[in-house]
């Protein structure tokens, strides 16, 4: 046993929690005896049985708390899958010799690893395995009745006394009613009246551990059944939920893509604003997207989606959470014949939004000597240049102020029709053919818009048109079962209210005719944990009683002695 | 830059220079706490009291207060009142409280009177500070570190006057609170100052003022829990010697014999600790339904969030292990330490030197 010394001496000193009361302190909150748990006796019942009481014990479940706090440390300093899977890549490169470890040991899925489940699984059965009987214990206490009066009513934590000439009958009923009228639980027995109050105290600590529960299932729930997806969209388009729009989804293990809400949205217009000056230049102040959306083929809404204020279809959330910028482009063949004409969403790469990417003319481009051939540009963006000759092609402000694009063009094969998936934002050169100029130095150009790049021996041209387009990305998430999940934290909270702000107390009223015919009355009071409120709620009520029982005028008896009849 | 600005950026240097006005004030208070310490250590009354303290557990029974029962208007006329005779639980020594930090002393209580008006002019200072800075950037002077730092401290003192008005037994707080006042403030103006601004997108949402403001809350209050729970432990080590008829060094003994006695520490922050529990939680949840609205998950194990959790998890281990035989006492002290440096090392640590979605509301 853990305990020391002193603790052993405090617990067997005159404690009025119960030991030397008899029933009058029992069952004052449903608190499990901390009784020392033997060995277990040796057959399998008898291990089962020892097993059980162990972990239901108030020891173990701390113990569990314990390990569960410490299990979560490693998630918050090694990066999780769940949250940055290019994180976790990045650590894995940079820490060759612990990683082969440090994937055994499922650090870099601690949450949902074997052994982090393992000790939160315990800590739940052992919260049920010791909430259920509790319940049925405070089920039997609300049906009883409170404890008659202890013996010797002096040893109470908070105790008074005086002598009075009213009846002693009369002084019990003044006391019950005024009891009751107090919302006491009150009733006679014998010579004393015994009364409690604060049963809300234990109902929200059960309400409080079945929140708990309630909270971890819908978590588990809404984790199996989630759907999460991004989708880029550039200004005028839009997108339709299923799963094949998405540019990438993640899902819970029980999702079923049939359980997609069916909504279609359009991006109108996206708006950025940014710090204009100060030393915060650029830092943004707001981003904007109206949308027009429609669900499940109903007719069309208008709404608006900021950074804090997604749109919700229906339980599908549809958060914005990135933006950037998509220059028209025009690329025409040798003869003049438009071959591409679109916006070419770019990727950011600082937060002045200087973008990179790659613009593909999959088909429908031909040479000049009419071979079929594939183009791709990799292009350089800045919404805001430093001007010509401040070197290099950096933003300088995130708003669109002085856009210029820069690009350098290849032909040949795009080799996307390999069959292999591709990233649409990246160039695969190798069969590619970069232009030159006359003079063999690659061609390359920084274009204002409405500036044109013409290619080498009328192999054709590009323009960038005075047009840029904004484009943002959504996630579109669904999350089921988060009713449930604020329910149980709302319900949680009252509980722990109740559970920590009320204080469980018992009362009794004695009232006896003393030798000399004389009643004396005694009053006492026991609360489960120490509180100042006792006595002075005791006090209060003992003022009260004393004026429908005043005080007997005879000061040469001192009262106190009364009480050791 | 037009005029609107113009006044802002005065008004958020007005408030800098009220947050070092704050700083020198709080420096007086420390060495007039300090003045309390030293008079209140030389004197004879302390000594007596010590000489009582030693022999105290005998007489304990006779120090249990009369309670003082309010009467409502005059009418009963009440000859005699009957009194609360109080006895103490188990587990208690029955300890009087020690005399307070001024020991009895005239000199000293004067000291101590100084020191506390002179904290309640550093807090007006600092809070009209703090306030300042709200009106600079026009929106909840929540946004960096910097603004946290001068917020919990504001409120930590708040909070420590407020137990001052209602007549609570903390004086013996003051020392060690402005002492850490100071070494708040002296990081935030010196490494965590950032200039006043406006805030980033995903900061637009009437949640800051919610989860936020009972965030530095939480913190500020459990900071007093923390300090009378370590007080705890020395008193409490410092009463068992005494029991085992140790003889404490002199200072150890003219220092602890004058905090209250461990049983009131122990109490005084175990209640803080319950109080502001259900808030932390609540704080917890106000942060999760924001982070549904701006991060598409209520619940993503980010660092601040792992951590927020483990803070709630090792404060809920405090509140087991007080009721819990064989850990309440010291083991449940050095628990609710631990649940304390959980709560700072979510505030800098995470934020410094932790990768987090909640970093841009950094350094």
């Amino acid at each position: 046993m853990s305990k020391t010394e002193t603790e052993e001496q405090r617990d067997a000193g005159d404690a009025p929690d119960g030991k030397d009361l008899g029933a009058a302190g029992a069952q004052l909150s449903t608190v499990p005896r901390e009784e020392p748990i033997g060995g277990p006796s040796l057959s399998v019942i008898g291990w089962a049985r020892w097993f059980w009481r162990q972990l239901t014990s108030m020891r173990v479940a701390l113990i569990l708390l314990f390990m569960l706090s410490l299990g979560a440390i490693p998630g918050s300093l090694i990066p999780q899958n769940s949250v940055d899977e290019l994180k976790v890549q990045a650590y894995k490169d940079s820490h060759e010799f612990s990683t082969p470890v440090l994937e055994k040991l499922q650090f870099f899925d601690v949450y949902s690893s074997v052994w982090f489940s393992a000790i939160y699984i315990l800590l739940f059965v052992s919260l049920i395995g010791c909430i259920v009987p509790r319940s049925w214990q405070f089920v039997g206490q609300l049906r009883g009745r409170p404890p008659g009066a202890p013996g010797r009513l002096t040893r109470l934590p908070a105790y008074t006394t005086w002598r009075t000439d009213t009846d002693p009958g009369q002084v019990r009923e003044a006391a019950l009613a005024m009891l009751k009228k107090r919302r006491f639980r009150a009733h006679t027995v014998g010579d004393a009246v015994a009364a409690e109050k604060g049963y809300l105290r234990e109902a929200g600590n059960l309400l409080f551990h079945v929140a708990l529960i309630v909270m971890l299932v819908s978590f588990a729930a809404g984790q199996l059944l989630k759907s999460e997806g991004g989708k880029l969209v550039v200004e005028g388009d839009g997108f339709s939920n299923t799963l094949t729009q998405y540019d990438d989804f993640k899902s819970g293990s029980l999702f079923s893509a049939d359980e997609l809400t069916p909504f279609t949205f359009k991006l109108d217009s996206f708006t950025g604003t940014y710090a204009k000056s100060g030393p915060e230049r650029g830092t943004p102040r707001t981003y904007q997207a109206d949308v027009t959306y429609s669900e499940g083929g109903g007719p069309d809404k208008k709404s608006v989606i900021e950074v804090n204020k997604p749109l919700v279809i229906d339980g599908t959330k549809v958060y914005l959470n990135g933006h950037g910028y998509a220059p028209v482009v025009t690329v025409r063949d040798g003869t003049g014949k438009v071959v591409f004409n679109g916006a070419a969403p770019l990727l950011p790469i600082d937060n002045n939004v200087t973008s990179t990417g790659a613009i593909k003319v999959m088909d429908g481009y031909r040479d000049k000597s009419g071979k079929k051939e594939q183009l791709g540009f990799q292009a350089f963006f800045v919404p805001t240049f430093g001007g010509a000759g401040k070197g290099d092609m950096f933003s300088q402000f995130p708003g669109l102020e002085f856009p210029v694009l820069a690009l350098t063009g290849y032909h040949g094969s795009l080799g996307v029709d390999a069959g292999l998936p591709q990233n649409v934002y990246q160039l695969d050169t190798t069969k590619l053919t970069q232009f030159k100029d006359p003079k063999g130095q690659i061609l390359k150009a920084r274009l204002l818009p409405g500036e044109k790049l013409t290619f080498p021996n009328g192999a054709g041209s590009i323009t960038f048109e005075k047009e840029v387009k904004e484009w943002a990305t959504f996630q579109i998430s669904r999350q089921p079962a988060t009713g449930w999940a604020l329910t149980g934290a709302i319900a949680a909270i009252a509980g722990l209210v109740g559970s920590l702000f009320i204080q469980r107390r018992r009362v009794w009223v004695r009232a006896v005719a003393g030798a000399d015919g004389v009643t004396v009355v005694e009053m006492a009071g026991l609360g489960r944990s120490e509180s100042a409120k006792l006595p002075e709620e005791l006090a209060d009520l003992a003022l009260t009683l004393n004026s429908e029982a005043p005080t007997a005028p005879d000061p040469s008896d001192v009262p106190a002695e009364g009480a050791e009849k | 830059m037009t005029l609107a600005a113009a006044t802002n950026e005065n008004l958020a240097q007005f408030s800098n220079s009220l947050i070092y006005a704050s700083m020198a004030v709080f420096t007086l208070a420390f060495f007039a706490h300090i003045a309390e310490w030293v008079f209140g250590s030389r004197s004879k009354v302390g000594r007596t009291a010590a000489a009582l303290t030693g022999a105290g557990t005998a007489a304990a029974a006779s120090a249990a207060p009369a309670v003082k029962v309010r009467q409502e208007g005059g009418g009963t006329a009440v000859l005699d009142k009957p009194k609360i005779v109080t006895r103490s639980a188990a587990g208690t020594r029955d300890v009087p409280d020690g005399p307070g930090a001024a020991g009895g002393t005239m000199k000293g209580d004067l000291y101590g009177r100084i020191a506390v008006s002179l904290t309640v002019l550093a807090f007006l200072i600092e809070a009209s500070g703090v306030v300042t800075r709200a009106v600079a950037v026009q929106r909840a002077p929540w946004g960096n570190m910097y603004e946290f730092s001068t917020t919990f401290s504001t409120v930590a003192v708040g909070a420590y006057i407020g137990f001052l008005l209602a007549r609570k037994n903390v004086r013996w707080i003051g020392l060690p609170l402005v002492t850490t006042v100071l070494l708040d403030l002296g990081v935030a103006v010196t490494w965590l100052y950032t200039k006043s601004d406006q805030l980033v997108p995903a900061l637009h949402s009437y949640w800051l003022w919610i989860h936020v403001s009972t965030a530095i809350f939480c913190g500020a209050v459990f900071y007093l829990g923390a300090v009378g729970t370590l007080l705890y432990l020395f008193r409490d080590s410092y009463e068992n010697k005494l029991a085992r008829g140790g003889n404490p060094g002199p200072f150890a003994r003219s220092v602890l014999e004058r905090l209250p006695a461990a049983a009131s520490l122990d109490k005084f922050s175990y209640r803080i600790n319950a109080a502001v529990f259900p808030l932390w939680t609540f704080t917890i949840i106000a942060g999760a339904i924001w982070a549904g609205d701006a991060w598409g998950r209520y619940w993503g194990w980010d660092a601040k969030e792992v951590w927020s959790f483990i803070t709630w998890v090792a404060y809920a281990a405090y509140l087991h292990a007080r009721a819990t035989a064989g850990w309440k006492g010291r083991k449940a002290a050095y628990i609710g330490l631990a649940a304390f440096a959980c709560f700072l090392f979510n505030y800098y640590g995470v934020n410094i030197f932790v990768n987090s979605l909640h970093s841009y509301a950094g350094v």
